[in-house]
């Protein structure tokens, strides 16, 4: 199996097992399907760097300087920022989650909802 | 080269460090120091708008790196009407949030400022990676400030509000993605270029990553299948952060605005922009819906919030210069008075006591004639009724729409939501004013609460007073818009700064 194949069938996984569990509206199911979410985002987002084995990104003195002998840096400093910002933003829904889990007693996503006014 | 252009990012940043720092030693200073940046930055962006109205664009190499290398911020006029808006707004919430608001609850000042600093970023931003970063900041804040004063309802709204933002980050980085994987480049400018360049076998993909932009900005403006979220959370935000984020929306029609007048142009590209205008009306037609149903005046300025992104966007969709031209006059009355219409509703629940901001009989109001004239005066401009504002907004949009097509949908729309707003309005109003038992003890308003209302409906005023003069910059804005060529080359021409420090 080719190493491209492996990944998008990889990065296909994740996303679907991400919808499955954020379609479960339980909050806990709701965060690990959004961490597997932002696997798969993450995952797409190196993929656009195109494959490459044996390529870092750190220029040699003894090798011509184009993209066919390097593998591209800015999807692995994009991937770092995504990264940070997914960790930050899980951290935060945990708190939000447990508090209203608490707040509820419940840990259905609707579980606080009263009759709109 | 000028540093004008990042001072609306910077000062609000230094701004909420210094609030941070502040929280420990002198709470007492905040409020001021708050106001003092606040004030700053309206003093900052409206020079950035009047040089912008000159007619260039200005762009700052960031770290003065040569684009499309490096990030680039660029000033055109839709980014400095935008940055001045918003500088407007959060001076009047930060004026509402005075008298007790900001007290309730920790880190409100340092939020306020970070959700300010993100704001303006997406406004500036050239680059979409970094567009993507300051939606970030602007959201991170504003989960913060949307739980700000605490309760269930805040908390509930807001694990909605978090989970949905986080599902449109995640769109919004494989759209990105998409494009850099395609092209090679995440400077817009440099995007637009190369996008144009782009072989056949590539326009599909292309396509998916314009249509994948749509669905993530839709969802910042509360667009049609994506906008329920919005009359929840707004109605359960205290009223100084409703307010503040009316402008919210804003930024998600900002940003289609800007990448469907910018990359995606072109018969061969153009995937998203047929979409608008059926988009628009259908948003328009079911925030209409909802505000004739509204059980509360939080939930019925909601619904105006939505209605005013689904005329912009339908502006927007309908083809022409002056169609787009309306829409940036529309934009700023319309935000204004929608956040004045959510101080309002907060200043009414309090003198009725128990029943709060709901469309129920209640006790009266203690200042019936100041709260029902403004309440008045707010309806007319989000209704559209002669002379305001939203009058001369509306009038400009049909206008525009004769003779496009879906022109006459348009027409249809916004005459018949209109109407439906006119009886939202008066239902609301002579359920709050009329349909009432004796007013029970409770404040009275004086001017420094009242003051940051009067400041947004007198801002909707000035508007349909120097309707002419905003309408020529917003039908220069248009053309500039249209005609992207400026934008590019100011981008993409910028030359660095030589290394020997001479400004050139």
């Amino acid at each position: 199996m080719s190493l491209e194949l492996m990944l998008a069938l990889g990065v296909g996984l994740c996303a679907a097992c991400g919808v499955y569990l954020v379609l479960r509206a339980r909050s806990f199911d709701l965060i690990l399907g959004l961490t597997l979410l932002s696997y798969a985002v993450n995952l797409f987002i190196f993929a656009t760097g195109r494959l490459a084995v044996n390529r870092p990104p750190i220029l040699a003195p003894d090798t011509e300087a184009t993209l066919a002998q390097y593998a591209d840096p800015l999807p692995q400093a994009l991937v770092l920022t995504a990264i940070v910002i997914s960790f930050g933003m899980t951290a935060l829904l945990v708190a939000i989650a447990l508090a209203a889990r608490r707040a509820g007693d419940d840990d259905h996503v609707d579980a606080g909802r009263q009759e709109p006014q | 080269m000028s540093h004008w252009p990042i001072a609306p990012i910077l000062l609000p940043l230094f701004a909420a460090v210094l609030l941070l720092a502040l929280e420990r030693w002198r709470a007492a200073w905040q409020l001021p120091v708050n106001l003092l940046a606040t004030a700053a930055l309206l003093v900052v962006c409206i020079g950035l708008l009047g040089r912008a109205a000159d007619g260039g664009v200005t762009a700052y190499l960031l770290g003065n790196w040569q684009a499309p290398f490096g990030i680039v911020l660029a000033v055109d006029r839709l980014a400095a009407l935008m940055l001045t808006l918003t500088a407007v707004l959060a001076l009047a919430s930060l004026l509402a949030a005075m008298p007790r608001w900001h007290r309730r609850g920790a880190h409100f000042h340092p939020l306020f400022q970070m959700q300010v600093m993100g704001l303006n970023g997406a406004f500036l931003t050239a680059d979409l990676f970094n567009l993507f970063v300051f939606f970030e900041v602007l959201l991170i804040a504003s989960y913060g400030l949307l739980l700000h004063g605490g309760g269930r309802r805040r908390l509930h709204a807001s694990l909605h509000y978090v989970t949905l933002n986080l599902v449109g980050s995640a769109l919004f980085l494989l759209a990105v993605s998409l494009l850099y994987g395609v092209t090679g480049t995440l400077n817009m400018a440099d995007l637009a270029v190369k996008v144009a360049q782009a072989p056949d076998a590539d326009v599909g993909l292309l396509h998916a990553a314009g249509l994948l932009l749509l669905v993530v900005f839709g969802l910042k403006a509360a667009v049609l299948p994506l906008g329920l979220w919005l009359p929840t959370t707004y109605s359960a935000a205290s009223a100084p952060v409703a307010a503040l984020f009316a402008i919210m929306t804003k930024v998600g029609v900002y940003a289609i605005v800007r990448v469907f007048t910018l990359i995606f142009v072109g018969e061969r590209l153009a995937v998203a922009a047929p979409l608008l205008l059926p988009l628009g009306l259908a948003t328009l037609a079911l925030a209409s819906l909802g505000a004739l149903s509204a059980g509360s005046v939080p939930r019925l300025a909601g619904y105006l919030t939505m209605a005013s992104a689904g005329t912009l966007l339908a502006a927007v969709g309908l083809s022409g210069d002056r169609a787009l031209a309306a829409a940036l006059y529309y934009l700023p009355q319309t935000t204004l008075a929608v956040a004045a219409l959510f101080l309002l509703a907060e200043l009414i629940a309090r003198q009725r006591g128990d029943p709060g901001g709901a469309l129920v009989a209640g006790p009266a109001v203690r200042q019936p004639a100041l709260l029902g004239g403004t309440f008045l005066l707010a309806g007319a401009t989000l209704a559209g009724l002669p002379p305001l504002s939203g009058f001369v907004g509306k009038l400009l949009i049909l206008r525009g729409a004769v003779g496009q097509v879906g022109g006459f949908a348009v027409w249809a729309a916004l005459l018949l939501s209109g109407f439906a707003f006119l009886i939202a309005f008066s239902r609301a109003g002579s359920r709050l004013f009329w349909k009432v038992s004796p007013a029970q003890e409770g404040p009275r308003h004086g001017a420094l609460a009242m003051i940051p209302v009067f400041g947004l409906l007198a801002g909707g005023l000035l508007l349909a007073v120097l309707a002419a003069p905003v309408l020529r910059f917003a039908q220069a804005g248009a053309q500039q818009l249209l005609a992207p060529t400026d934008y590019v080359d100011a981008v993409l021409g910028a030359r660095p700064v030589s290394r020997g420090g001479g400004r050139p």
